[in-house]
């Protein structure tokens, strides 16, 4: 992150939740409909003192389920409103079935994912394996790295998901970052709301019904529309295809909007898709998600010091997954670690190394690509061990013959 | 709150105005003597003004919207099958601010006065809608849920839902050799929503058109949520004519297998034909009128299985004998 310039903001001392729950105040949100659950309640919480407080106008449905949480988010949004949720977790496995018929009914509703591990056993702490579940219901991913980013993200969502016409899916690590204090600013009210404006509905031709009239897109007495039809053989198929090309479609979006955030903020985040840390010559690469680069770019400053060519690169989008923009960092990169903070059970590999592995396996030079999962249940990461897989991949020399998968930080 | 002033509907002006307000267009797919296509223009017949209307999953979606054709002429629209009563209130809070903050003025395009209905058959209600409903009507949305019951889950093929009646026979409760239909009786749908202290419920059979229209048009006029559970004969789940079916709507209310009341501000007040089988039991069919005309109940006809005629008459009279209690008889 490079701070270019600075408007007035205030500083805050804010967990990322709080974050969260500020710049949903500040974003223009009509409609609100969650339901509480850890680590992500800090964000219902502020949002009901708000409301309470009638320090905010909106409706904030407090729903009886997640799965009723997203349903109402749907609602409200066809009905024309500015819609967010928040969830962790159980919470966004209960979900499940209204990802996909929001993302594929292109609803622009706002969720952030307090990431947390799912059950069972049960455990509240953090890794990645409910937002990783739901990377193919259609919603762009965002990851953020700390608090600040939750806020920033969290702002850019309502853009992004209104112009792309796609839910947004923004994720912070549950208690690394929902819960630790740190110092987040806060933009002035007025130029976040400037900045996001209030919800405007797109309008669309249906000229079967209303000739060459341009009609509002939502639940609309004066020009009624059908939502959520049936769908058969004869169109389902081609209606798959367009909302992967939305997904594809929204990527120059993400792009515009990062950028004017970053005029108002000072705060950038090229290159979007991901970031880079002292790559240029670096050997020896780890690619991760989230809180945990924060140590790693620790790690590779520390061995930078030592003499050792390392780097490290932290994916903030993964879907739309950033593949060219992944194969033009990693070739040429000899060894290039990918950090996983969650499993698919049977796979080979976790669902970022996957998906990296590929994108790297039509490239020119193919770095030789290892993959660590680590932090399952909230299992923490210390340096020395991200040290340590430096060091190895730094020794790794050839091709192995299969895929190198390992966990870090799991006992024996 | 319930409105006080009744609106009484004028058959002349309905004749007038129903092929204008019809929401859902011909050309349908609803089998021949479905109630849910009566129940549906009874509804935006009773309209009070523009309608948004919410659909769960099931017979009316289907039937109604198969892409890239819909029937609706009003905004329409349908998410999943358990979530329809959330939906409506994503809908009517987003009204609520839209229209606080005045938002679409200036804009002659968009209209934001109108009323949230929500239609779910006995699947999506009894089952597994009944969560998403229960949260709606305690948080107090203005929203009018309808419950199109025909008894089972018909638009899958005809299993047995919680509102399946005893005896039937559905395709997961068949008449075998051991277990003949269902063996249990229906989930008291009216109990549990009135129980939830909404200020207007009311049972509806669309036979008695008017009393229908006027429940339907105070559950428009009622600040607040509003339950009305409409009863829907299914020729193909039940095995009866497509022609019988208002004959079977009328003779479920004669015979007290579903009677017709409303509850207001959880007052119980019996209307139409139950009044006056209330004033005069004599009128009271019994329940086998009502059972032969439908195939699912046959087997019930059967000298064996007499007792389940029995033990059906049974649970209707002491159902009624409940409800008159509640009515004040």
């Amino acid at each position: 992150m490079t701070v270019q310039k600075s408007v007035s903001q205030t500083m805050m001392a804010l967990n990322g939740d709080e974050a969260v729950a500020w710049a949903v105040k500040q974003s223009n949100v009509d409609v609100v409909a969650a339901y509480p659950i850890t680590p992500q309640t800090i964000i219902v919480e502020r949002i009901s003192e708000f409301v309470h407080n009638g320090e905010v106008d909106m409706e904030f449905i407090k729903v009886e389920s997640e799965h009723s949480a997203l349903s109402a988010s749907w609602g409200a949004a066809l009905a024309g409103a500015r819609a967010f949720t928040a969830t962790a977790a159980n919470g966004l496995a209960l979900m499940w079935e209204i990802l996909y018929i929001t993302a594929s009914t292109r609803t622009p509703v706002v969720m952030a994912v307090v990431n947390r591990a799912l059950s069972a056993p049960i455990n509240i702490h953090n890794d990645h394996s409910d937002t990783m579940g739901a990377r193919d219901s259609g919603w762009i991913q965002i990851y953020s790295e700390d608090a600040q980013e939750a806020y920033d993200n969290t702002i850019m969502a309502f853009r992004i998901a209104e112009e792309a016409m796609l839910p947004v899916m923004i994720t912070l690590d549950g208690f690394t970052i929902s819960h630790t204090l740190q110092n987040v600013s806060v933009l002035p009210d007025e130029i976040v709301s400037d900045f996001v404006g209030v919800r405007k509905i797109p309008r669309i031709k249906l000229p079967h019904i209303y000739g060459e009239k341009e009609v509002p897109l939502m639940l609309n007495p004066k020009y009624p529309i059908s939502f959520g039809p049936l769908d058969l053989f004869d169109y389902y198929f081609e209606h798959k295809v367009q909302q992967n090309e939305a997904m594809k479609a929204s990527v120059p979006i993400i792009e515009k909007v990062h950028r004017e955030f970053a005029e108002i903020s000072g705060r950038s985040y090229e290159p979007v898709h991901m970031i880079p840390y002292r790559t240029e010559d670096a050997d020896v690469v780890l690619l991760g998600l989230s809180s945990t680069m924060s140590v790693v770019r620790k790690v590779v400053d520390d061995l930078r010091s030592e003499g050792k060519k390392v780097g490290a690169v932290r994916l903030r989008v993964f879907r739309p997954f950033p593949a060219d923009m992944i194969r033009k960092e990693l070739s040429g990169v000899s060894t290039v670690g990918i950090l996983d903070r969650s499993l698919s059970f049977g796979a080979e590999g976790g669902p970022v190394f996957m998906e990296v592995r590929s994108a790297l396996y039509s490239s020119s030079s193919k770095p030789t690509v290892y993959n660590y999962i680590y932090g399952l249940g909230g299992r923490e990461l210390p340096p020395k061990l991200i040290k340590k897989a430096f060091n190895e991949l730094l020794e790794a020399k050839e091709e192995p013959e299969k895929p190198v998968i390992k966990y870090l930080g799991v006992r024996e | 709150m319930v409105a006080k002033a009744v609106w009484r509907p004028d058959i002349k002006e309905l004749a007038r105005i129903e092929g204008q307000k019809r929401p859902v267009e011909s050309g349908h797919r609803l089998c021949a003597g479905c109630g849910a296509g009566i129940i549906i223009r009874q509804i935006a017949l009773a309209a009070r003004k523009p309608l948004v209307w919410i659909n769960a999953t099931g017979c009316v979606e289907v039937a109604t919207t198969i892409f890239p054709y819909t029937s609706w002429n009003v905004p329409w629209a349908h998410n999943a099958f358990e979530n329809a009563a959330a939906v409506g209130s994503g809908v009517e809070a987003a009204r609520k601010k839209l229209t606080r903050v005045n938002r679409f003025a200036g804009d002659p395009d968009v209209e934001l006065d109108y009323d949230v209905i929500v239609l779910g058959g006995d699947g999506g209600t009894y089952d597994i809608g009944l969560q998403s409903i229960s949260g709606a009507f305690e948080r107090k949305h203005k929203i009018m849920y309808v419950l199109y019951d025909n008894e089972a889950y018909m638009n899958t093929g005809i299993q047995r839902s919680g509102g399946t009646p005893f005896g039937a026979r559905t395709t997961t409760t068949p008449v075998g050799k051991v277990i003949k239909g269902k063996p249990l009786f229906k989930k008291p749908i009216m109990d549990i929503m009135v129980a939830h202290g909404i200020p207007y419920a009311a049972t509806v059979s669309p036979a008695y058109w008017n009393d229908a229209l006027v429940k339907f048009r105070k559950g428009f006029e009622t600040e607040g949520p509003v339950f009305i559970h409409a009863f829907s004969t299914c020729p193909l789940g039940w095995g009866s004519a497509p022609e019988d079916t208002v004959k079977i709507m009328k003779l479920a209310v004669e015979t007290c297998v579903f009677p017709l009341y409303e509850v207001v501000d959880g007052e119980y007040k019996l209307t139409g034909p139950s009044v006056s089988i209330a004033k005069n039991p004599d009128r009271k069919k019994p329940v086998e009128e009502y059972l032969k005309l439908q195939g699912r109940f046959r087997h019930m006809f059967k000298p064996e299985n007499k007792w389940m005629i029995e033990k059906f008459q049974e649970w209707v009279d002491k159902q009624w004998e409940v409800l008159l209690k509640r009515a004040g008889y």
